[in-house]
């Protein structure tokens, strides 16, 4: 290698001074506050017997998810006797299977499973519960009954469900009226029930006809991409219904880029961001349908019931339940307020 | 100065330093050089495709298609990728590869919309864009040029590390962008004469990297380095250092590629620029790039790009669903390449 030029060596002061620079720019202080899972009173505030969680989750590579895991950390802090074990986020399913099994041998007393793929962990799933390790299936749902005592999660099918009504009732005294769904990735089975939900709810309504549908991909730049589509597809239509809020940062840039702002739109997810554009009601984004994120709190609060051998509070059954659906509420202006704690971004 | 090479693919590898060697059989020199096109039968094959593409966007949805505003958006939506493939051209030409393109496009457009970063307004973001952008290239030419590391090796592992820093710095949150100067920037407000900025962004990038292939001493040796890297060696080219700034090259292209999708989306997120590696490779070799090295066309690329976004939106306009898009853009791929080499047979090359 020969001896570095005086340019070269300019030029990697330079490239150094720049990096020096740039490593203080990585910062996103103020990070968000506290979830809001921890404004809603805690399960049974009395401390139990000690219950040690386990805790295993996909990695945490968008908002929804990395909403998830803060719920979970900030619910298992409100309780004195609870420890939370948790694992490194992976996406891959050797990986995650190594780490539920790693909770199992170490003998966490519940178990709170987000798994990367439903399907793929059912095993370890079973083995846990074989091991007399109760499992708290979060979201995701095991292909087997028998790998968890407990499933909570979000209704997919509720949200295109109420999605569909909220602008149906919106539209239902206009003629003609069109629809537009701008769907998430469409690989997934639950783009599929979404759209299926929101199909179903558009029936009740004669009046409505859904016009065009294009799938993005759950990020901003296809929300945005697929958006642009959509608007010089359909020159005029009344509602949009769009999957995801992540995606939907990107549609509203595209929906501001082509000038457009003949229709109402509806959201889904509940990011801070769009309630935050619901609340200022400056823009088409008119109300949003949750997946709410505050299920992993939950998650430990039914966990810590499970160790504890409680029930829920307020149901009269002396045990948890087997499954629970969430409901996908539709958060508008009126009701932002109540909502906004619990929007991730 | 003359050396032997052993690809004949690579004509202008024997006198890199030459103007461009006039012996390609087929067209008439004068011809191309009018047309100011290299390979340009290929070329011609690509834009047969896309006239295709036009006449049937024009049959199935006319008013939408053939409208001002959906050219506006299909350079627009071709322009981040775009711009991408300029820079992958050059390093596919040297006969290097870039699979990082994706992981760097999605650090800088994080790095650029750090609170920290957004609090130094336009410039702050821009420049941060860009220089995050000739780092992460600095580091993989360093390492391909002057660490022996094959390059599908190195960019491969700057893939996995800048996608790992980006999911670091978001903490896997999408990071909104409110500088309000960025934003305009995407705004119909902005367009001169009708053409969005990013389109002009575009414009320029391809134009210097057509103009830097094929008039300049660069361009040669980039040619040459990719044809027979020995016989550039041989002939004078300091060969680790062209590779080193074809990295870099490639690096500023995916800076300024992140910028434009920050200008676009309002926003960094570290899912951004996914698979665009991918998108960016298809479209230099479709245009008529050699996978192998020592030819290379930015022009091609720059149809290839074409291609690809007028098939998107001829999908979207007619609402077909993204399993039936899929399916066509890889037949479509198929079918480009197969006429591309029908052509090229014909012309002798």
């Amino acid at each position: 290698m020969p001896a570095p030029s005086r340019r070269g060596l300019l030029f990697g002061t330079a490239a150094v001074s720049a990096g020096a620079l740039l490593t203080a720019c990585t910062s996103n202080e103020p990070r968000a506050k506290e979830p809001a899972a921890n404004n809603a009173p805690a399960a049974d505030d009395k401390p139990g017997t000690p219950v040690t969680i386990g805790f295993a989750g996909p990695q945490a590579d968008h908002g929804w998810l990395n909403a998830i895991n803060q719920n979970a950390k900030e619910r298992a802090k409100k309780y004195s006797e609870v420890t939370l074990e948790i694992t490194e986020g992976s996406n891959d399913t050797a990986a995650q299977i190594g780490q539920i099994q790693t909770l199992i041998n170490k003998k966490v007393d519940v178990l709170v499973i987000l798994p990367a793929d439903g399907k793929a962990l059912t095993q370890v799933g079973l083995q846990a519960m074989k091991a007399g390790i109760p499992v708290v299936n979060l979201d995701r749902v095991f292909a087997s009954p028998q790998a968890y005592r407990c499933w909570i999660g979000g209704d997919n099918y509720g949200m295109g469900l109420n999605a569909g009504r909220f602008i149906g009732e919106r539209l239902k005294d206009k003629p003609g009226a069109k629809v537009v769904e701008l769907a998430g990735l469409d690989s997934l089975e639950l783009t599929k029930q979404r759209t299926q939900g929101f199909d179903d709810a558009l029936k009740n309504y004669p009046n409505i006809t859904k016009v065009a549908r294009q799938a993005a991909e759950f990020t901003v730049e296809s929300g945005q991409a697929k958006m642009a589509q959509l608007l010089q597809a359909q020159s005029q239509f009344d509602a949009l219904w769009n999957h995801d809020d992540d995606q939907g940062v990107g549609a509203l840039r595209a929906i501001a880029q082509a000038g457009r702002k003949e229709f109402l739109m509806v959201g889904g997810a509940g990011a801070k961001s769009a309630m935050d554009a619901i609340k200022a009601d400056n823009s088409v984004l008119k109300a949003t349908v949750l997946y709410p994120p505050t299920m992993a709190a939950s998650a430990i609060d039914l966990a810590r019931a499970l160790a504890q051998k409680k029930g829920v509070r307020g149901l009269s059954e002396l045990e948890i339940p087997a499954s629970i659906t969430l409901y996908s509420a539709v958060v508008t202006k009126d009701n932002v307020d109540e909502y906004l704690p619990t929007g991730f971004s | 100065m003359t050396v032997s090479t052993t690809k004949t693919s690579a004509n202008s590898a024997t006198s890199p330093d030459s103007p461009d060697s006039p012996q390609e059989g087929g067209w008439p020199d004068r011809a191309r050089r009018a047309l100011g096109l290299k390979a340009d039968v290929r070329n011609l094959s690509l834009l047969g495709v896309l006239a295709v593409l036009i006449a049937v966007g024009g049959f199935t949805r006319p008013a939408e298609f053939l409208a001002t505003s959906n050219l506006q958006l299909v350079l627009t939506q071709a322009s981040v990728i775009g711009v991408v493939t300029v820079g992958m051209t050059f390093v596919i030409t040297s006969g290097g590869i870039d699979l990082s393109v994706g992981a760097i496009v999605a650090l800088a457009s994080v790095w650029a919309t750090t609170l920290a970063t957004q609090e130094y307004g336009f410039a702050g973001i821009l420049f941060t864009a860009v220089v995050v952008g000739l780092a992460c290239g600095l580091v993989n030419g360093l390492l391909i040029a002057y660490g022996g590391m094959v390059p599908f090796i190195a960019t491969l592992a700057m893939l996995a590390s800048a996608r790992g820093l980006a999911l670091q710095i978001t903490d896997g949150r999408t990071q909104i962008v409110t500088v309000q100067s960025v934003l305009d920037l995407g705004l119909p407000d902005a367009y001169l004469l009708g053409i969005p900025p990013l389109v002009l962004v575009f414009a320029a990038v391809t134009l210097a990297g057509w103009l830097i292939l094929g008039r300049t001493t660069f361009g040669r040796r980039t040619v040459a380095v990719g044809g027979n890297a020995e016989a550039a060696r041989l002939a004078g080219i300091d060969v680790r250092r062209q590779r080193l700034y074809l990295y870099l090259l490639s690096g500023l292209c995916c800076g300024i590629a992140a910028f434009l999708l920050i200008v676009l989306s309002g926003s960094g997120q570290n899912t951004n620029g996914n698979l665009y590696e991918l998108d960016a490779i298809a479209a230099a070799i479709i245009g008529g790039t050699l996978l192998s090295g020592g030819r290379g066309t930015i022009v091609g690329s720059v149809l290839g790009v074409l291609v690809f976004t007028t098939i998107t939106n001829i999908f979207a306009l007619n609402n077909l669903q993204s399993d039936v898009q899929q399916i066509a853009k890889g037949a479509i791929i198929v079918a480009a390449v197969l006429v591309q080499r029908r052509t090229a047979r014909t012309d002798g090359t």
